[in-house]
């Protein structure tokens, strides 16, 4: 769990979550999620029928890696929200890199709370998540 | 259980965790998890998604009847052009995207939980887009409930269909 002695505003925590993600990684992801979109396995049914570049990973993959940043950060079962917006598609060797960082701290209801922002980014510094949480402090 | 309750098994939480490429032995060691100040093995904070496989009707899982699928076989479209209209070739359904996913958790969920989810719409709007033409938006928000009708988890989901492949 976050100290709250030892944070303060403005700081970052940042993590690569994936270095030139594979398929395999995306049909890992939808075998454990259950969410089988043929976008995110089938080339040739993303590239001939829909028209996309190449099969992409599934939204919820990229705010899992990014989750895996935060939880790392913030420490197991200290996360109270996590909200994202998907900015932008997340492709088959794409790298990513996740942070946070500390936008306010406050007492509330006798706990402490981090305010963070989260961003996300591929290696060609493209955003594919924003969004926020809040964390649990000590 | 009602027919989407999703059982919690540390199997799962292991599988999704490795999906994610997240290392914690927190989500697979029972020992470490036992002994931490968490007390047990929990799930990741994107767990709760995968209630889609204990969802018997849905929509993005192959159908153990083979039918109505939209995935590449024999043709690129792995559905018969001339079948009945649920049997179209997908490529509508494909244009769904996932545009904003929100967590509030109550308390963590653990390896015995039954999670009961329970599906409102919210609300709906459009929007065009440079990028991808027309979009329309919509949310739903659902509240996981555990064996015992308390809150664990809420999510918020905002869905988006394209009127074409997004440009990049």
């Amino acid at each position: 769990m976050l100290d709250k002695s030892k944070i303060n505003l403005g700081d970052t925590h940042s993590e690569v979550v994936v270095e030139d993600l594979k398929r395999t990684q995306i049909v890992q992801y939808a075998g454990a999620s259950g969410d089988y979109n043929p976008l995110h396995s089938d080339e040739i049914f993303t590239t001939k029928v829909v028209g996309y570049p190449s099969v992409f990973a599934h939204g919820m993959l990229s705010m899992g890696l990014t989750g895996k940043m935060l939880t790392n950060y913030v420490g197991d079962a200290s996360l109270k929200k996590f909200g994202v917006r998907f900015t932008n598609q997340v492709w088959p060797g794409d790298t990513l890199t996740s942070k946070a960082t500390v936008m306010s701290i406050r007492e509330e209801n006798g706990e402490t709370l981090v305010d963070l922002n989260i961003e996300t980014t591929n290696q060609d510094d493209v955003t594919v998540i924003t969004g926020s949480a809040v964390a649990l402090a000590k | 259980m009602s027919k989407k309750d999703m059982p919690i098994e540390k199997s799962h939480i292991m599988m999704f965790a490795r999906s994610i490429g997240d290392p914690n032995p927190i989500y697979y060691d029972e020992d470490h998890a036992n002994d931490s100040d968490v007390g047990s093995i929990i799930a990741p904070p994107t767990f709760t998604q995968a209630s889609a496989q204990f969802d018997p009707d849905y929509f993005l899982r192959p159908k153990i009847d083979g039918k109505g699928w939209f995935g590449s076989g024999k043709e690129s479209t792995g559905a018969k052009k001339e079948g009945s209209s649920s049997d179209g070739d997908g490529s509508g359904a494909a244009m769904g995207l996932h545009a904003e996913q929100h967590f509030e958790y109550h308390r963590p969920v653990r390896p015995g939980d039954v999670l009961t989810p329970e599906t409102k719409s919210g609300k709906t709007w459009e929007k065009d887009s440079k990028r991808a033409g027309k979009l329309k938006f919509s949310e739903s928000v659902t509240e996981f409930r555990d064996q015992n009708g308390e809150l664990v988890v809420t999510a918020i989901g905002v869905g988006v269909q394209t009127e074409k492949p997004v440009e990049n």
